[in-house]
């Protein structure tokens, strides 16, 4: 009999609030963290969801004195904090750590001292993590691109009925950054405007910044939801593009399900990763269709928080579970007129609806995508 | 969950200007050159394959690491349910720092799309699930020095939960013409066990 695996707690950093229920919040008000900013990053001004350094700073300084720490590291360690003290775990050689980030310190770089270029490296950044919290498990850093997130819930959940932990912290984070923005810019994949997922005129992302967290355990007492299938499967088609077909999202959606022995009538809710690019949002459209979802309750939450790339999967992982526990799913931010191929179910009001069964998907450069389904714990 | 018996069906090591296959080298130069390494190691297995040539090194030593191995293993017409599982200490910092290179100074600003791409690890699985029409699993993961127990309990519980018929697994890092790859192939069938132990041995023969 395979081991059951639950979410128990989740918390997120957000230019939305540093806890879930001001998120939440926020979001059910139609908020977003999307903002004009001209602070250099870019030569001209532009749109993006980016947290205010003072709040960061002040909410770090009350669990530490240290100044010694990263931007990227307070927000890890801040996600992270009110879970690790909530859940009173013995945080033994059973008690995982999977770290999830595409860039982590990358900002590092701009600065070339050999100081710098240390913290650049990625199980640098997971150590100072993990040394803040005493974790005793060597840190797992999980970096594969924009899928990044939400894949740590998955190889959590695989760890754990192994009988590798019985416990898995899991963080995700990533920064705006002038790397970033520069490279996406070079794509040419940057909105002039807040971004529109699935929408008709959509031209591209707003990025964004945020870190997330959940405890991912085989105990189920104070469960959220159930983790009951997950899939990450490549395209094999494109290093920088989606396959016209959604081939790898169709498969890795395909897996979980059947895993989970989960059919497509059954699911009431997803959470798609929708960053409003022409390729992607019309590959995603193609990959419901061929799944038989097209008639299921979808959103992007890319219109509130833009495209936090690593970050995004678990963020948008620990806002569903909300949903799911709330009964409530909230409009797809940015959405005006369907501009996809094919029929999908883009969420234009708040609702009210009984969930049982929720899916994430997210995709990313280098043909990446994952689904994770959930079922609403008892 | 049941404890399957898996195996290692074949390994290949490539470091100080040398490829080992199954033990046996197969190629040794004397150029200290990552770049005339790689040409050389291209036209030894005969590949025809001009994208090679716009990947960054850490996608050309993946990339070879798994022509290697996957050669004769694969038929492109038929589905191969190989999982890729690969991790490094550098990430793709050896392109971070050219891609930070090339919008550093704002006089001389010219930062590139078929650079900024390969500024993530993960591509390199992208470039070989593409040339060996993988539609499978895959990770890409960091540790500070090869993880032989994490790779070896992952690949074990991809074949367990049968996500996966075989799993490529693979250490390949790669900064400033230093480099290192160490890949092997698991599945159910073979001779050599698949444990943590051998595949320590095999990694510092």
């Amino acid at each position: 009999m395979t081991k059951e695996v639950y979410i128990t707690e989740t918390n997120c950093i957000t230019p939305l609030g540093f806890d879930v229920a001001t998120n939440v919040n926020n979001i059910s008000s139609g908020v977003s963290g999307i903002q004009l900013h001209d602070n250099g990053m870019m030569d001209k001004p532009f749109y993006a969801a980016i947290i205010n350094e003072v709040k960061l700073n002040d909410a770090f300084a009350k669990i530490s004195s240290s100044q010694n720490y990263t931007r990227l590291e307070k927000m890890m360690i801040l996600a992270l904090q009110p879970i690790v003290e909530k859940a009173k775990l013995d945080l033994n050689e059973r008690t995982g750590f999977i770290l999830s980030t595409t860039k982590g310190n990358v900002t590092a770089l701009a600065n070339s001292t050999q100081e710098n270029f240390e913290k650049a490296h990625l199980h640098h950044l997971a150590k100072r993590v993990a040394t803040f919290f005493g974790f005793k498990a060597e840190p797992i850093v999980v970096s594969n691109a924009c899928v990044s997130g939400v894949l740590a819930v998955s190889i959590a959940k695989r760890l754990i009925q192994s009988d590798l932990y019985d416990n898995v912290f899991v963080v995700a984070g990533d920064e705006v950054s002038e790397f970033v923005l520069s490279g996406f810019n070079s794509f040419q994949a940057m909105s002039d405007l807040p971004c529109k997922p699935y929408s008709n005129n959509r031209t591209g992302v707003s990025l964004g910044e945020a870190t997330a967290t959940v405890l991912v355990t085989s105990d189920n007492k104070n469960a959220k939801v159930k983790i009951v299938g997950d899939g990450s499967i490549n395209d094999a088609n494109h290093i920088s593009g989606p396959s016209r077909t959604g081939e790898g999202l169709f498969r890795s959606i395909e897996s979980a399900m059947k895993e989970a022995n989960v059919k497509a009538t059954q699911i009431d809710y997803i959470s798609a990763h929708g960053t409003a690019t022409p390729f992607n949002d019309e590959m995603e459209a193609i990959a419901f269709n061929r799944l038989e979802l097209q008639n299921v309750s979808m959103n992007s939450l890319k219109g509130f928080y833009g495209h936090t790339l690593g970050a995004s999967g678990l963020l948008e992982t620990v806002i569903g579970i909300e949903s799911v526990l709330q009964n409530k799913l909230y409009k797809s931010l940015g959405f005006d007129e369907l501009g996809v191929s094919q029929n999908i179910a883009i969420i234009t009001e708040n609702e009210e609806k009984e969930i049982h069964y929720f899916l994430k998907t997210a995709s990313g450069f280098g043909g990446c995508n994952t689904a994770v389904l959930f079922e609403k714990a008892n | 969950m049941s404890e399957n018996k898996t195996y290692i069906q074949s390994y290949c090591t490539i470091r100080n200007n040398e490829i080992v296959l199954n033990g046996d080298t197969i190629l040794k130069t004397e150029s200290n050159l990552f770049s005339d390494f790689s040409k050389l190691s291209y036209q030894t297995l005969e590949l025809s394959y001009p994208k090679f040539f716009k990947m960054d090194n850490l996608s050309k030593l993946a990339f070879l690491g798994a022509e290697l191995l996957l050669k004769t293993e694969n038929n492109t017409t038929k589905e191969n349910n190989i999982a890729l599982v690969f991790a490094n200490k550098s990430s793709s910092l050896d392109t971070d720092v050219k891609y930070q290179e090339s919008i550093s100074d704002k006089e001389n600003y010219f930062p590139s799309p078929a650079v900024f791409v390969y500024t993530l690890p993960n591509i390199c699985l992208g470039e070989i699930s593409i040339k060996h029409q993988l539609k499978s699993e895959n990770c890409f993961f960091i540790f500070e020095a090869f993880n032989s127990a994490f790779m070896t309990q992952y690949a074990q519980l991809l074949l367990q939960t049968k996500k996966a018929d075989k799993v490529l697994c693979g250490w390949v890092e790669c900064f400033d013409n230093e480099y290192e790859a160490f890949l092997y192939l698991v599945g159910n069938e073979g001779t050599i066990e698949h444990e943590k132990s051998i595949i320590d041995k095999l990694y510092n023969k």
